[in-house]
Protein backbone atom coordinates (compact mmCIF):
# COMPACT_ATOMS: atom_id res chain seq x y z
CA UNK A 1 0.00 0.00 0.00
CA UNK A 2 1.56 3.48 -1.12
CA UNK A 3 1.65 6.06 1.68
CA UNK A 4 -1.26 7.89 -0.94
CA UNK A 5 -3.40 4.67 -0.69
CA UNK A 6 -2.81 5.10 3.43
CA UNK A 7 -4.44 8.60 3.69
CA UNK A 8 -7.14 7.62 1.86
CA UNK A 9 -8.20 4.87 4.00
CA UNK A 10 -7.83 7.21 7.27
CA UNK A 11 -9.80 9.74 5.28
CA UNK A 12 -12.25 7.01 4.63
CA UNK A 13 -12.39 5.81 8.30
CA UNK A 14 -12.41 9.10 9.49
CA UNK A 15 -15.55 9.66 7.38
CA UNK A 16 -17.95 6.51 8.20
CA UNK A 17 -16.54 7.06 11.60
CA UNK A 18 -18.22 10.99 11.74
CA UNK A 19 -21.07 9.49 10.39
CA UNK A 20 -21.73 6.49 12.71
CA UNK A 21 -20.82 9.30 15.26
CA UNK A 22 -24.67 10.79 13.92
CA UNK A 23 -26.22 7.67 15.37
CA UNK A 24 -24.09 6.84 18.40
CA UNK A 25 -22.75 8.68 20.90
CA UNK A 26 -21.02 6.69 23.23
CA UNK A 27 -20.93 9.03 25.80
CA UNK A 28 -24.53 10.73 25.91
CA UNK A 29 -27.21 9.08 27.68
CA UNK A 30 -31.06 10.37 26.64
CA UNK A 31 -33.41 10.59 29.65
CA UNK A 32 -34.92 7.76 28.45
CA UNK A 33 -31.26 5.41 28.14
CA UNK A 34 -31.91 6.19 32.29
CA UNK A 35 -35.19 5.53 32.48
CA UNK A 36 -35.12 2.39 30.67
CA UNK A 37 -31.97 1.31 32.50
CA UNK A 38 -33.18 1.66 35.84
CA UNK A 39 -36.32 0.23 35.24
CA UNK A 40 -34.54 -3.08 34.15
CA UNK A 41 -32.16 -3.05 37.52
CA UNK A 42 -35.51 -2.45 39.51
CA UNK A 43 -37.55 -5.46 37.62
CA UNK A 44 -34.54 -7.38 39.00
CA UNK A 45 -34.80 -5.81 42.21
CA UNK A 46 -38.44 -7.19 42.31
CA UNK A 47 -37.59 -10.65 41.32
CA UNK A 48 -34.66 -10.57 43.99
CA UNK A 49 -37.50 -9.50 46.89
CA UNK A 50 -39.96 -12.45 45.33
CA UNK A 51 -36.90 -14.91 46.18
CA UNK A 52 -36.22 -13.36 49.22
CA UNK A 53 -39.67 -13.98 50.77
CA UNK A 54 -40.63 -16.85 48.37
CA UNK A 55 -41.00 -20.17 50.32
CA UNK A 56 -40.10 -22.67 47.16
CA UNK A 57 -36.30 -21.39 47.20
CA UNK A 58 -35.51 -23.95 49.07
CA UNK A 59 -36.92 -27.35 50.42
CA UNK A 60 -39.01 -26.97 53.65
CA UNK A 61 -41.16 -23.68 52.96
CA UNK A 62 -38.17 -21.05 54.88
CA UNK A 63 -37.62 -18.23 53.75
CA UNK A 64 -34.12 -15.48 53.38
CA UNK A 65 -37.06 -12.95 54.72
CA UNK A 66 -38.12 -15.28 58.12
CA UNK A 67 -34.74 -14.07 59.48
CA UNK A 68 -33.70 -11.21 57.26
CA UNK A 69 -36.30 -8.83 57.58
CA UNK A 70 -35.89 -6.29 54.34
CA UNK A 71 -32.60 -8.06 54.15
CA UNK A 72 -31.03 -7.02 57.31
CA UNK A 73 -28.29 -8.13 58.93
CA UNK A 74 -27.05 -8.85 55.42
CA UNK A 75 -24.26 -5.81 55.34
CA UNK A 76 -23.80 -6.39 51.27
CA UNK A 77 -21.28 -3.32 51.83
CA UNK A 78 -18.75 -5.39 54.17
CA UNK A 79 -18.06 -7.66 51.53
CA UNK A 80 -16.12 -9.34 50.69
CA UNK A 81 -14.81 -9.86 53.97
CA UNK A 82 -12.94 -12.36 55.99
CA UNK A 83 -15.36 -15.02 57.28
CA UNK A 84 -13.98 -17.16 60.57
CA UNK A 85 -16.75 -20.04 59.86
CA UNK A 86 -14.81 -20.53 56.21
CA UNK A 87 -11.57 -19.55 57.11
CA UNK A 88 -11.00 -17.50 53.66
CA UNK A 89 -12.43 -14.44 52.70
CA UNK A 90 -15.65 -14.67 50.77
CA UNK A 91 -18.26 -12.80 48.87
CA UNK A 92 -22.05 -12.45 50.09
CA UNK A 93 -22.88 -14.73 47.37
CA UNK A 94 -21.35 -17.14 48.70
CA UNK A 95 -22.94 -16.36 52.11
CA UNK A 96 -25.97 -16.48 50.10
CA UNK A 97 -25.24 -20.05 49.04
CA UNK A 98 -24.36 -21.03 52.92
CA UNK A 99 -27.82 -19.74 53.53
CA UNK A 100 -29.44 -21.69 51.06
CA UNK A 101 -28.07 -24.75 51.71
CA UNK A 102 -28.55 -24.56 55.55
CA UNK A 103 -31.46 -23.16 57.04
CA UNK A 104 -33.66 -23.39 53.63
CA UNK A 105 -31.94 -26.85 53.55
CA UNK A 106 -32.07 -26.29 49.65
CA UNK A 107 -29.29 -26.59 46.62
CA UNK A 108 -26.47 -23.75 46.14
CA UNK A 109 -27.02 -21.75 43.27
CA UNK A 110 -24.19 -21.30 40.47
CA UNK A 111 -22.54 -17.39 41.61
CA UNK A 112 -23.84 -15.97 38.01
CA UNK A 113 -27.41 -18.01 38.26
CA UNK A 114 -30.02 -15.00 37.53
CA UNK A 115 -31.38 -16.01 40.70
CA UNK A 116 -28.26 -15.40 42.24
CA UNK A 117 -27.93 -11.79 40.68
CA UNK A 118 -31.24 -10.86 41.57
CA UNK A 119 -31.18 -11.38 45.36
CA UNK A 120 -27.89 -10.14 45.31
CA UNK A 121 -29.84 -6.84 43.26
CA UNK A 122 -32.23 -6.82 46.33
CA UNK A 123 -30.12 -7.07 49.61
CA UNK A 124 -27.83 -4.37 47.76
CA UNK A 125 -30.95 -2.04 46.99
CA UNK A 126 -32.06 -2.30 50.86
CA UNK A 127 -28.71 -1.27 51.57
CA UNK A 128 -28.55 1.70 49.32
CA UNK A 129 -26.90 4.94 50.25
CA UNK A 130 -24.59 3.33 52.98
CA UNK A 131 -20.95 3.56 52.28
CA UNK A 132 -18.67 0.70 51.36
CA UNK A 133 -16.89 -0.87 54.14
CA UNK A 134 -15.29 -4.27 52.92
CA UNK A 135 -13.53 -6.57 55.46
CA UNK A 136 -16.26 -5.27 57.94
CA UNK A 137 -17.10 -7.22 61.26
CA UNK B 1 -36.82 -7.82 109.07
CA UNK B 2 -35.94 -11.11 109.51
CA UNK B 3 -32.18 -12.14 108.61
CA UNK B 4 -31.96 -14.06 105.54
CA UNK B 5 -29.08 -15.19 104.18
CA UNK B 6 -28.10 -14.61 100.57
CA UNK B 7 -29.61 -17.60 98.23
CA UNK B 8 -28.04 -19.17 95.37
CA UNK B 9 -29.31 -20.82 92.53
CA UNK B 10 -27.74 -22.89 90.56
CA UNK B 11 -29.54 -23.72 87.43
CA UNK B 12 -27.38 -26.19 85.03
CA UNK B 13 -27.53 -26.56 81.10
CA UNK B 14 -27.56 -30.10 80.31
CA UNK B 15 -30.16 -29.44 76.97
CA UNK B 16 -28.97 -30.48 74.31
CA UNK B 17 -27.20 -33.57 74.62
CA UNK B 18 -25.39 -34.32 71.56
CA UNK B 19 -22.92 -31.66 72.46
CA UNK B 20 -20.32 -32.37 75.39
CA UNK B 21 -22.97 -31.76 78.31
CA UNK B 22 -20.00 -31.64 80.38
CA UNK B 23 -18.64 -28.42 78.94
CA UNK B 24 -21.75 -26.06 79.93
CA UNK B 25 -21.22 -23.65 82.81
CA UNK B 26 -23.55 -23.25 85.79
CA UNK B 27 -25.36 -20.19 86.04
CA UNK B 28 -25.40 -18.64 88.89
CA UNK B 29 -28.28 -16.26 90.22
CA UNK B 30 -27.21 -14.23 93.27
CA UNK B 31 -30.26 -12.24 95.56
CA UNK B 32 -31.24 -11.30 98.55
CA UNK B 33 -34.43 -10.56 99.67
CA UNK B 34 -35.96 -8.91 102.52
CA UNK B 35 -38.89 -11.45 102.64
CA UNK B 36 -38.07 -14.45 101.10
CA UNK B 37 -42.45 -15.30 100.72
CA UNK B 38 -42.39 -12.25 98.47
CA UNK B 39 -39.99 -14.21 95.88
CA UNK B 40 -40.75 -16.89 93.38
CA UNK B 41 -39.73 -17.55 89.99
CA UNK B 42 -41.04 -18.39 86.42
CA UNK B 43 -39.64 -19.11 82.98
CA UNK B 44 -40.66 -17.52 79.65
CA UNK B 45 -40.44 -19.42 76.42
CA UNK B 46 -41.66 -17.50 73.37
CA UNK B 47 -41.60 -17.39 69.48
CA UNK B 48 -41.22 -21.32 67.84
CA UNK B 49 -42.86 -20.26 64.91
CA UNK B 50 -43.27 -24.43 64.63
CA UNK B 51 -43.61 -24.92 60.56
CA UNK B 52 -45.44 -27.37 59.20
CA UNK B 53 -43.38 -29.27 55.83
CA UNK B 54 -46.09 -32.03 54.73
CA UNK B 55 -47.68 -35.12 56.37
CA UNK B 56 -45.57 -35.89 59.95
CA UNK B 57 -42.75 -33.47 58.95
CA UNK B 58 -42.26 -30.05 60.87
CA UNK B 59 -38.81 -27.67 60.14
CA UNK B 60 -36.33 -29.16 62.13
CA UNK B 61 -34.77 -25.94 63.34
CA UNK B 62 -37.25 -24.30 64.80
CA UNK B 63 -38.78 -27.56 66.54
CA UNK B 64 -35.31 -27.76 67.99
CA UNK B 65 -35.24 -24.87 69.82
CA UNK B 66 -38.80 -25.26 71.72
CA UNK B 67 -38.09 -28.86 72.53
CA UNK B 68 -34.24 -27.71 74.04
CA UNK B 69 -36.02 -24.23 76.30
CA UNK B 70 -38.80 -27.66 77.24
CA UNK B 71 -36.15 -29.74 78.10
CA UNK B 72 -34.09 -27.08 79.93
CA UNK B 73 -37.18 -25.57 81.60
CA UNK B 74 -37.78 -28.94 83.44
CA UNK B 75 -34.40 -28.98 84.62
CA UNK B 76 -34.72 -25.46 86.61
CA UNK B 77 -34.10 -25.64 90.29
CA UNK B 78 -35.82 -24.52 91.96
CA UNK B 79 -38.79 -25.31 90.27
CA UNK B 80 -40.87 -22.27 88.56
CA UNK B 81 -44.11 -21.47 89.83
CA UNK B 82 -45.37 -21.80 86.40
CA UNK B 83 -44.26 -21.21 82.72
CA UNK B 84 -45.31 -17.85 80.07
CA UNK B 85 -45.40 -19.41 76.73
CA UNK B 86 -44.99 -16.05 74.74
CA UNK B 87 -47.07 -16.62 71.25
CA UNK B 88 -46.23 -17.50 68.31
CA UNK B 89 -46.42 -21.16 68.89
CA UNK B 90 -47.25 -21.88 64.87
CA UNK B 91 -45.93 -20.22 61.41
CA UNK B 92 -48.99 -20.60 59.92
CA UNK B 93 -51.85 -20.85 62.41
CA UNK B 94 -52.83 -24.28 60.97
CA UNK B 95 -54.27 -27.18 63.19
CA UNK B 96 -51.33 -29.46 62.52
CA UNK B 97 -48.68 -26.69 63.91
CA UNK B 98 -50.54 -25.70 66.87
CA UNK B 99 -51.23 -29.68 67.68
CA UNK B 100 -47.60 -30.22 67.38
CA UNK B 101 -46.33 -27.11 69.42
CA UNK B 102 -49.13 -28.05 72.05
CA UNK B 103 -47.99 -31.41 72.23
CA UNK B 104 -44.05 -29.99 73.11
CA UNK B 105 -45.58 -27.91 75.44
CA UNK B 106 -47.46 -30.42 77.13
CA UNK B 107 -44.20 -32.12 78.17
CA UNK B 108 -43.45 -28.76 80.45
CA UNK B 109 -43.94 -29.83 83.91
CA UNK B 110 -45.41 -26.80 85.30
CA UNK B 111 -48.70 -25.17 84.90
CA UNK B 112 -48.28 -23.48 81.19
CA UNK B 113 -50.18 -19.81 80.41
CA UNK B 114 -50.20 -18.89 76.80
CA UNK B 115 -50.10 -15.72 74.99
CA UNK B 116 -51.42 -15.35 71.39
CA UNK B 117 -49.50 -14.15 68.87
CA UNK B 118 -50.31 -13.01 65.51
CA UNK B 119 -48.92 -16.19 63.52
CA UNK B 120 -51.56 -18.57 66.19
CA UNK B 121 -54.11 -16.21 65.21
CA UNK B 122 -54.76 -14.76 61.95
CA UNK B 123 -55.88 -17.67 59.72
CA UNK B 124 -59.32 -18.80 62.00
CA UNK B 125 -58.69 -15.61 64.56
CA UNK B 126 -57.43 -18.24 67.00
CA UNK B 127 -60.04 -20.40 67.01
CA UNK B 128 -58.59 -23.59 67.13
CA UNK B 129 -55.71 -22.18 69.62
CA UNK B 130 -58.77 -21.40 72.04
CA UNK B 131 -59.72 -24.78 72.15
CA UNK B 132 -56.20 -25.80 73.08
CA UNK B 133 -55.04 -22.87 75.41
CA UNK B 134 -58.44 -21.11 76.82
CA UNK B 135 -59.33 -17.43 76.22
CA UNK B 136 -57.56 -14.65 74.42
CA UNK B 137 -57.18 -12.40 77.08
CA UNK B 138 -57.32 -12.83 81.16
CA UNK B 139 -55.73 -12.03 84.61
CA UNK B 140 -54.51 -14.03 87.50
CA UNK B 141 -53.62 -13.23 90.87
CA UNK B 142 -50.00 -15.38 91.71
CA UNK B 143 -48.25 -14.79 95.83
CA UNK B 144 -49.13 -11.22 95.98
CA UNK B 145 -48.69 -10.39 92.14
CA UNK B 146 -51.38 -9.62 89.88
CA UNK B 147 -50.81 -10.96 86.03
CA UNK B 148 -52.46 -9.69 83.08
CA UNK B 149 -52.09 -11.60 79.85
CA UNK B 150 -53.20 -9.25 76.91
CA UNK B 151 -53.98 -10.56 73.29
CA UNK B 152 -51.99 -7.19 71.81
CA UNK B 153 -52.10 -8.45 67.85
CA UNK B 154 -55.64 -7.55 67.05
CA UNK B 155 -55.83 -4.79 64.11
CA UNK B 156 -58.23 -3.17 62.39
CA UNK B 157 -62.20 -4.55 61.67
CA UNK B 158 -61.67 -3.56 57.65
CA UNK B 159 -58.23 -5.54 57.28
CA UNK B 160 -59.01 -8.53 59.32
CA UNK B 161 -62.71 -9.01 57.57
CA UNK B 162 -61.43 -7.70 54.40
CA UNK B 163 -62.61 -9.60 51.16
CA UNK B 164 -59.32 -12.30 51.57
CA UNK B 165 -59.34 -14.81 49.01
CA UNK B 166 -58.82 -17.51 51.14
CA UNK B 167 -58.11 -17.39 55.52
CA UNK B 168 -54.49 -18.58 54.60
CA UNK B 169 -54.12 -15.41 52.38
CA UNK B 170 -54.85 -13.32 55.23
CA UNK B 171 -52.37 -15.19 57.81
CA UNK B 172 -49.82 -15.44 54.95
CA UNK B 173 -49.90 -11.63 54.75
CA UNK B 174 -49.79 -11.25 58.43
CA UNK B 175 -47.00 -13.61 58.80
CA UNK B 176 -44.44 -12.02 56.53
CA UNK B 177 -42.66 -9.17 58.86
CA UNK B 178 -41.90 -6.54 56.69
CA UNK B 179 -44.59 -7.11 54.75
CA UNK B 180 -46.00 -3.42 53.91
CA UNK B 181 -49.52 -5.11 53.31
CA UNK B 182 -49.74 -5.89 57.03
CA UNK B 183 -51.99 -4.20 59.54
CA UNK B 184 -50.85 -2.27 62.61
CA UNK B 185 -51.39 -4.42 65.60
CA UNK B 186 -53.56 -3.53 68.82
CA UNK B 187 -55.17 -4.06 71.46
CA UNK B 188 -58.70 -2.50 71.11
CA UNK B 189 -61.55 -0.57 72.69
CA UNK B 190 -63.48 -3.92 73.99
CA UNK B 191 -60.41 -5.40 75.61
CA UNK B 192 -59.42 -1.81 77.17
CA UNK B 193 -62.16 -1.51 78.76
CA UNK B 194 -62.08 -5.35 79.64
CA UNK B 195 -59.09 -4.54 81.26
CA UNK B 196 -59.76 -0.90 82.87
CA UNK B 197 -62.69 -3.41 84.87
CA UNK B 198 -60.05 -5.55 85.76
CA UNK B 199 -57.53 -3.65 87.01
CA UNK B 200 -60.38 -1.63 89.20
CA UNK B 201 -59.99 -4.12 91.85
CA UNK B 202 -56.02 -3.96 92.30
CA UNK B 203 -54.47 -1.62 94.77
CA UNK B 204 -52.31 0.45 93.44
CA UNK B 205 -49.48 -0.57 95.89
CA UNK B 206 -49.55 -4.53 93.98
CA UNK B 207 -47.08 -5.12 91.46
CA UNK B 208 -48.52 -5.55 87.90
CA UNK B 209 -46.79 -7.96 85.47
CA UNK B 210 -48.30 -8.01 81.96
CA UNK B 211 -47.86 -10.33 79.28
CA UNK B 212 -48.17 -9.35 75.35
CA UNK B 213 -47.16 -10.59 72.71
CA UNK B 214 -46.00 -7.34 70.83
CA UNK B 215 -44.50 -4.40 72.99
CA UNK B 216 -46.87 -2.09 74.36
CA UNK B 217 -45.11 0.30 73.44
CA UNK B 218 -44.05 2.31 69.81
CA UNK B 219 -40.04 0.50 68.72
CA UNK B 220 -40.26 0.41 64.77
CA UNK B 221 -43.76 0.13 62.93
CA UNK B 222 -42.26 -1.15 59.73
CA UNK B 223 -42.05 -4.92 61.33
CA UNK B 224 -44.93 -4.17 64.07
CA UNK B 225 -42.52 -3.85 67.18
CA UNK B 226 -45.40 -1.78 67.65
CA UNK B 227 -48.92 -1.49 69.10
CA UNK B 228 -51.25 0.74 67.85
CA UNK B 229 -52.89 2.06 70.84
CA UNK B 230 -49.98 1.58 73.42
CA UNK B 231 -50.45 4.78 75.01
CA UNK B 232 -53.95 4.31 75.97
CA UNK B 233 -53.12 0.65 77.29
CA UNK B 234 -50.19 2.56 79.08
CA UNK B 235 -52.65 4.99 80.70
CA UNK B 236 -54.41 2.17 82.48
CA UNK B 237 -51.19 0.70 83.83
CA UNK B 238 -49.40 3.96 84.92
CA UNK B 239 -51.08 4.57 88.34
CA UNK B 240 -49.45 1.35 89.79
CA UNK B 241 -46.38 1.86 91.54
CA UNK B 242 -44.70 -1.43 90.00
CA UNK B 243 -45.95 -2.43 86.05
CA UNK B 244 -44.10 -4.80 84.31
CA UNK B 245 -44.90 -5.78 80.62
CA UNK B 246 -42.77 -8.50 78.82
CA UNK B 247 -43.53 -9.18 75.45
CA UNK B 248 -42.22 -11.72 72.46
CA UNK B 249 -42.12 -10.83 69.25
CA UNK B 250 -39.63 -9.24 68.44
CA UNK B 251 -36.74 -12.54 68.90
CA UNK B 252 -33.98 -10.02 70.81
CA UNK B 253 -33.39 -8.17 73.72
CA UNK B 254 -35.07 -4.94 74.48
CA UNK B 255 -35.82 -3.53 77.92
CA UNK B 256 -37.02 -0.25 78.65
CA UNK B 257 -38.98 2.46 81.14
CA UNK B 258 -41.71 4.43 80.69
CA UNK B 259 -42.79 6.37 83.86
CA UNK B 260 -43.66 3.36 86.07
CA UNK B 261 -43.75 0.90 83.55
CA UNK B 262 -40.59 -1.20 82.69
CA UNK B 263 -40.61 -2.71 79.63
CA UNK B 264 -38.71 -5.84 79.25
CA UNK B 265 -38.77 -7.93 75.53
CA UNK B 266 -38.02 -11.57 75.68
CA UNK B 267 -35.86 -13.98 72.99
CA UNK B 268 -37.48 -16.37 70.37
CA UNK B 269 -36.71 -20.16 70.15
CA UNK B 270 -36.56 -20.10 66.63
CA UNK B 271 -34.45 -17.50 64.90
CA UNK B 272 -33.16 -14.36 65.94
CA UNK B 273 -34.16 -11.09 64.28
CA UNK B 274 -32.02 -8.18 63.53
CA UNK B 275 -32.67 -4.54 65.56
CA UNK B 276 -34.43 -2.17 63.65
CA UNK B 277 -31.48 0.07 63.44
CA UNK B 278 -29.73 -2.18 61.20
CA UNK B 279 -32.93 -1.83 58.23
CA UNK B 280 -30.68 1.22 56.84
CA UNK B 281 -34.24 2.81 55.73
CA UNK B 282 -36.08 2.45 58.80
CA UNK B 283 -37.23 5.32 61.01
CA UNK B 284 -37.59 3.55 64.49
CA UNK B 285 -37.58 4.41 67.89
CA UNK B 286 -35.41 1.89 70.03
CA UNK B 287 -35.03 2.21 73.38
CA UNK B 288 -31.74 3.90 74.25
CA UNK B 289 -31.69 2.32 77.30
CA UNK B 290 -31.51 -1.34 75.67
CA UNK B 291 -27.84 -2.86 75.33
CA UNK B 292 -28.04 -4.75 72.13
CA UNK B 293 -27.84 -8.33 71.88
CA UNK B 294 -24.97 -10.01 69.94
CA UNK B 295 -25.72 -10.39 66.14
CA UNK B 296 -26.42 -14.23 65.13
CA UNK B 297 -23.67 -16.27 63.74
CA UNK B 298 -25.70 -18.33 61.57
CA UNK B 299 -23.23 -21.00 61.46
CA UNK B 300 -24.51 -21.71 64.71
CA UNK B 301 -28.23 -23.10 64.89
CA UNK B 302 -29.22 -21.73 68.09
CA UNK B 303 -27.02 -18.79 68.70
CA UNK B 304 -28.82 -15.35 69.69
CA UNK B 305 -32.53 -18.07 70.61
CA UNK B 306 -33.04 -19.07 73.93
CA UNK B 307 -35.76 -18.66 76.60
CA UNK B 308 -35.63 -16.51 79.81
CA UNK B 309 -35.34 -17.73 83.60
CA UNK B 310 -37.86 -14.81 85.79
CA UNK B 311 -36.95 -14.21 89.54
CA UNK B 312 -40.01 -12.05 90.60
CA UNK B 313 -38.40 -10.08 93.59
CA UNK B 314 -40.34 -7.93 95.68
CA UNK B 315 -42.45 -7.83 92.49
CA UNK B 316 -40.10 -6.51 90.28
CA UNK B 317 -38.88 -9.21 87.73
CA UNK B 318 -35.00 -10.21 87.29
CA UNK B 319 -34.69 -11.29 83.84
CA UNK B 320 -31.96 -14.42 82.90
CA UNK B 321 -31.71 -14.25 79.40
CA UNK B 322 -30.55 -17.96 78.61
CA UNK B 323 -28.37 -17.40 75.64
CA UNK B 324 -27.31 -20.59 74.29
CA UNK B 325 -24.17 -19.62 72.16
CA UNK B 326 -23.13 -16.72 73.71
CA UNK B 327 -22.80 -15.43 78.09
CA UNK B 328 -26.16 -15.11 79.59
CA UNK B 329 -27.40 -11.70 80.50
CA UNK B 330 -29.79 -10.52 83.34
CA UNK B 331 -31.85 -7.65 83.04
CA UNK B 332 -33.07 -6.31 86.08
CA UNK B 333 -34.87 -3.04 87.49
CA UNK B 334 -32.32 -0.80 89.63
CA UNK B 335 -34.21 1.03 92.14
CA UNK B 336 -31.73 3.65 92.72
CA UNK B 337 -32.04 4.37 88.46
CA UNK B 338 -35.82 3.53 88.44
CA UNK B 339 -35.02 1.69 84.84
CA UNK B 340 -34.13 -1.78 83.84
CA UNK B 341 -30.28 -2.04 83.36
CA UNK B 342 -27.90 -4.83 82.44
CA UNK B 343 -25.96 -6.05 85.56
CA UNK B 344 -23.19 -6.37 83.42
CA UNK B 345 -23.04 -4.66 80.01
CA UNK B 346 -24.82 -1.78 81.54
CA UNK B 347 -21.16 0.39 81.78
CA UNK B 348 -19.92 0.87 78.55
CA UNK B 349 -16.68 0.27 80.18
CA UNK B 350 -17.50 -3.45 81.38
CA UNK B 351 -18.69 -4.21 77.16
CA UNK B 352 -16.65 -6.55 75.11
CA UNK B 353 -16.41 -5.77 71.43
CA UNK B 354 -19.76 -5.66 69.90
CA UNK B 355 -20.83 -7.56 67.75
CA UNK B 356 -23.31 -5.03 65.64
CA UNK B 357 -26.59 -5.62 63.81
CA UNK B 358 -26.62 -3.54 60.70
Amino acid sequence: MTRKHILIAAAAIALVGSAASLWIRADEFTKKDLARWQNEFMSVVKKGRELWTSPKLGTKGVACAQCHPNAANTHPETYPKFQKQLGRVATLREMFNWCLMNPLEGKPLALDDPRMIAMEAYATYERRGVPLAPGKH
Amino acid sequence: MKDHPITRRDFIKRAGAATAASAFPLTVVEMAFADPSQRFTFAHISDSHIQHVQGSEFVRNWDRGLIRAVAEANLLTPKPDFVIFGGDLAQLGTKEELDHGAEMLSRLKYKTHCVLGEHDYYLDLGEYWSKLFGPHYYSFDHKGVHFVVLNSILTTDEWTHKKWPTPMHRMIEMAGLDNPNGSPFMVGEKQREWLRKDLENVSKTTPVVVFSHSPIQKLYKGWNFWTDDAEQVQALLQPFEKVTVIYGHVHQIQYNQIGNITFQSVMATAWPWPYPQSYAHAKHAMPKLTVPMNRADPFFERDATGWQFVDMESGRVVVEYNLYNNTNRVVAYNPATRQPEDRVYQNPAKRIPPQNHY
